[in-house]
């Protein structure tokens, strides 16, 4: 209810400076909403990187660019429809779903238990979350760092670069 | 920033609180929720929080700008030698087992420390980078003009 209210705000304000500081309260909220559903590492990144760190950016960014959001012309109603319609799709697709922490739910009943199981056997740390992330997928890890450290050699390349040639000139 | 007496008071304190948090996070997260990406963000923002608060140059002094950039590359090449270790080892690549073999589940431990300070590094400085790369290209501003 909270995240709804902030979002239509965020929707119709044309500031985009209150724009940014209501998406870091929605990160926020959100972040609350993990805490609650018992995922506690998604919500310390959903605090630090949504509701902190992209904020930062989205400020940096908007200091380099213009404050006011522009006014469309051209009508709403054909974007609107789209969102509804897109969004009544996945309500129904969740419809599917089992419920929230349903016992016999597919994720509940195969690899999930195998390594509730073995991971404490195989290298006796209690947390399972850290033993498939670091152990069991470790490629996939790697990968990911490599992806974040991809990503940072890109926007530094880019931003930095671009100042670097104007010194030049 | 310069008249923000109570913002930079408070930020003093936080900002080793924060770090402390992160670092808890980062050495911890074979027990408790977390791991290296969440511990890097949080360092990460302890940093940026510093920069806000005392401005870009302060922030600079402590972790200048080459530093969070070639660090970052740290991480992912100790991440990559735990993997090359396990080889030299007669291992699978990223097989802890290699570390001590004696103590399989010793091995995993460390294996795993290593790994998620290899992803702690690399996040916290690449957050640091980008955060330097937008900041410094922004003009300073007054209070009166946001």
């Amino acid at each position: 209810m909270v995240l709804v209210t902030i979002a239509i705000m965020a929707l119709t304000l044309k500031h985009l400076f209150a724009v940014i500081m209501l998406s870091g309260a929605f990160s926020l909220v959100s972040a609350m909403l993990f805490v609650v559903m018992d995922a506690v590492d998604v919500a310390f990144t959903e605090a630090a990187v949504g509701a902190g760190v992209s904020t930062v950016l989205m400020l940096a960014t908007m200091a380099l660019t213009v404050r006011v959001q522009k006014e469309t012309k051209r009508p709403i109603i054909f974007p609107l429809a789209v969102v509804c319609l897109v969004g009544v799709l996945l309500i129904y697709g969740t419809l599917d779903m089992p419920n929230f922490g349903t016992f016999d739910s597919p994720a509940q009943l195969h690899l999930g238990s195998t390594y509730l199981s073995i991971t404490y056997k195989d290298m006796g740390i209690p947390n399972v979350v850290t033993g498939i992330l670091a152990s069991y997928r470790g490629y996939d890890t790697l990968g990911e760092t490599v992806v974040v450290l991809t990503a940072g050699l890109g926007v530094i390349l880019l931003l930095s670069g671009l100042k670097g040639r104007k010194d030049k000139e | 920033m310069k008249h923000h007496l109570i913002l930079k008071v408070i930020t003093k304190f936080m900002v080793g609180v924060i770090v402390l948090f992160g670092l808890y996070v980062q050495f911890h997260g074979d027990y408790s929720p977390g791991g290296g990406f969440q511990a890097g963000v949080i360092i990460a923002a302890a940093f940026i929080l510093y920069g806000i608060v005392m401005g870009l140059e302060n922030v600079q002094k402590v972790m200048p700008i080459w530093f969070a950039q070639k660090s970052a590359a740290v991480g992912v090449l100790l991440y990559a030698l735990t993997g090359v270790f396990s080889i030299f080892f007669g291992f699978e690549f990223l097989n802890y087992y290699a570390i001590s073999p004696e103590h399989p589940k010793h091995g995993q431990h460390y294996g795993i420390i290593l790994v998620e300070l290899g992803v702690g590094i690399t996040v916290t400085f690449v957050m640091i980078a980008i955060y330097y790369s937008f900041a410094g290209r922004t003009p300073r501003l007054d209070d009166k003009e946001w």
